[in-house]
């Protein structure tokens, strides 16, 4: 065709990425919904021509029931069929650029053929009403069209889409050549299978028409049994293997999707570290907080659920205050802070100073100590919610203190006595600084524990 | 077993074979390595033959948990010692093991420095907390706090701490070592010892909920 662009290739590929995208789009709203644009047919959710899965999307009527109205109207005179195969025909693909149809208009053979099979199947059917074979003859023009026009897309649809028809069509043809489904034993009875199958709905239409001669009512219920059976026979391997099939393209498409889910937050968060890691080797300490840090959050997401780098940490218990505290200081600092709590309670203003504190000290320790471990511990008790923050760093005079510790230990207390909390810092120079910090609870928080 | 203060004989128990040998590497001379294994069944037969002070064991293994195998020695070596090393924090894996017999607990992360001095004084028969540890145990123990004077008749003393067992826990929560603890509660070091064994013997023997319910935790999963 002229319009297509010089490159078919390129092009489709491109366009096929854009088809993704539109065809993604009804599922971030959450099912089916409608599209907008032209009536176009879907590659997602495609069964066969994607044609049912178009008009779903463009009418926001569910797949299924536009696929069983097709089913419905095609069993009743064959005119759902005939609809189908020439949307098929005739409706461009989502990211294609032109139908099946225009395409086709440049196959000459292929029309030929189509008229080809076209007018012999009309021959056939003249035939058969000429034999007074009505039940066949009541179908006689939509399978002539529905033939022809299958036809043409099988010769010009994409590659994509004659594979999808040709393994629609390979249980009844019996495995293409060249496909590696069929041993001999397969094929053998595959045949087989034809073999009765066709027997039995010979025998089943050859009863049918020759009802008017008998007045038996039971012949034709015979009929119609043979050829349910015939038809079951034929057919039902093919239809458990497209069920098998799509089920498993499900389950598929759903381990793929945890699997890049998954990916990514490893990526995020592991791989994130080992690279840092890697190029921070030489420092010992680094390293160390790093692989905490990573240990800390790969254990939340584990063991609590808590995905890595979400918001969802920030406190609103104390325990969580806690553990915010020793992540965000372990990160800064390259420290390791053991931190430990007793008891839980949620937190008001109070206890969110007394954290705020906590988490001064903290850091205090984390710069100036020179340890390389911190101690937390935090204990709730009825009465009062206490923390201990705890190095066994460089320690210092309290008599002789510089102005920056004085500085912290000032800002600290002062914080604490202002809710009605204290603060003590006790330090020996060469052993070490413990910081005591308690809150009194408001009185409402002081019933008792029940007893255990 | 005069030897045991200067080189302790010891097995370790995980079924990873990269921390095994971190572990063998981190011990160095400081004591006796007498066997390994990765695995419940290794672990029992190899111990019932080695007879060593103590076992370092994976509270995770992938034929049980570890407090199998301490209940398994226990029975058959009542001299055997363990303490358990464990990767996960949670309190009915630690508190399970505890309770089935092992006389310590502490994390992976600790140093070879620190884990030689936690193996010899399981060694020498006393209890290693670690502050993590003690911070269960204080959680464990607290609820009954506010109405302790009106403590219920049939809340034995097993399942009470005194008060000075839990300035002792609190302390090593805080990161203090015996010594210090020592120190800072004007008693000898060898009280301190004494209270953390009593702990631990309460720790195994209580009947308490919260205690129960995570050994229970542990060992239905």
């Amino acid at each position: 065709m002229d319009q297509q662009p010089q490159s078919p290739e390129a092009s489709r590929c491109t366009d096929r990425q854009r088809g993704l995208r539109t065809a993604l789009a009804p599922h971030r709203h959450g099912g089916w919904s409608r599209d907008g644009g032209p009536l176009r047919r879907q590659e997602r959710g495609r069964f066969v021509g994607g044609v049912a899965a178009g008009i779903s999307a463009r009418t926001g009527i569910g797949a299924n029931i536009v696929r069983t109205v097709f089913v419905i109207s095609s069993l009743m005179g064959g005119f759902g069929a005939v609809v189908y195969v020439l949307a098929w025909l005739f409706v461009p693909a989502v990211g294609e650029d032109g139908s099946i149809a225009s395409r086709a208009q440049s196959d000459r053979r292929g029309i030929a053929l189509a008229a080809g099979a076209a007018s012999l199947l009309a021959v056939i059917l003249l035939i058969a009403s000429l034999l007074k074979v009505s039940w066949l003859g009541s179908l006689s023009w939509p399978p002539v069209i529905a033939l022809a026009a299958l036809v043409l897309i099988w010769r010009n649809a994409s590659a994509e889409e004659q594979a999808v028809m040709r393994r629609l069509a390979e249980p009844i043809m019996g495995g293409t050549p060249g496909s590696p489904v069929g041993g001999p034993r397969r094929r053998f009875r595959f045949r087989l299978r034809v073999i009765i199958a066709l027997l039995l709905l010979i025998v089943g239409l050859a009863i049918l028409v020759s009802e008017h001669l008998t007045r038996a009512t039971l012949k034709p219920l015979t009929g119609v049994v043979a050829i349910i059976a015939a038809i079951v026979l034929l057919l039902g391997p093919w239809w458990l293997r497209i069920a098998r099939d799509l089920l498993a393209e499900r389950q598929a498409r759903i381990r793929a999707e945890e699997r890049a889910d998954m990916a990514s937050r490893v990526h995020d968060s592991v791989l994130q570290t080992l690279a840092l890691i890697q190029r921070r080797a030489n420092d010992p300490h680094q390293v160390i907080s790093l692989a905490r840090a990573q240990e800390r959050e790969l254990r939340s997401w584990l063991f609590d659920g808590r995905a890595p780098g979400s918001l969802d940490g920030l406190a609103t218990t104390l325990t969580d205050g806690v553990r915010l505290i020793q992540q965000e200081v372990e990160a800064q600092h390259g420290i390791v802070v053991e931190a430990i709590s007793v008891g839980d309670c949620a937190l008001d203003d109070d206890l969110t100073a007394l954290l705020a504190a906590a988490r001064e000290a903290t850091v205090n320790a984390a710069k100036w100590s020179g340890a390389d471990t911190v101690s937390l511990f935090a204990e709730v008790e009825p009465a009062a919610v206490s923390v201990f923050v705890r190095d066994r760093g460089r320690g210092f005079d309290p008599a002789a203190v510089p102005k920056d510790r004085k500085g912290l230990a000032e800002s600290v207390r002062a914080r604490m006595e202002r809710r009605g909390g204290s603060a003590t810092v006790r330090s020996t120079p060469g052993e070490g600084t413990e910081v005591v910090l308690t809150m009194p609870r408001a009185a409402s928080h002081r019933e008792p524990s029940p007893a255990t | 077993m005069s030897g045991i203060a200067a080189r302790p004989a010891v097995f370790i128990v995980d079924d990873h074979g990269l921390f095994r040998s971190g572990v063998r590497s981190e011990l160095g001379d400081q004591v006796e390595v007498v066997g390994e294994a990765d695995d419940v069944e290794p672990a029992i037969a190899g111990i019932a033959r080695s007879e060593p002070d103590v076992v370092l064991l994976d509270v995770h293994l992938p034929g049980g948990g570890g407090q199998d195998v301490v209940s398994a020695i226990t029975k058959s070596h009542p001299g055997v010692r363990f303490l358990a090393l464990s990767a996960s924090d949670a309190p009915e894996d630690v508190i399970a093991v505890i309770r089935s017999g092992a006389r310590g607990y502490v994390t992976k992360t600790i140093s070879g420095a620190e884990l030689v001095g936690a193996i010899r004084r399981v060694a020498a028969g006393d209890a290693v907390f670690s502050p993590r540890l003690a911070g269960f145990v204080l959680d464990a123990f607290a609820s009954a706090q506010p109405e302790q004077r009106v403590r219920p008749a049939f809340d034995s003393e097993l399942d009470q701490l005194t008060p000075r067992e839990r300035d002792v826990l609190r302390l090593i929560a805080r990161g203090y070592t015996y010594k210090e603890i020592a120190r800072e509660l004007f008693i000898s070091a060898k009280t301190v010892e004494s209270h953390v064994s009593s702990v631990l013997r309460k720790l195994q023997l209580s009947t308490r909920h919260q205690l129960t319910r995570w050994a229970t935790e542990r060992r239905l999963t």
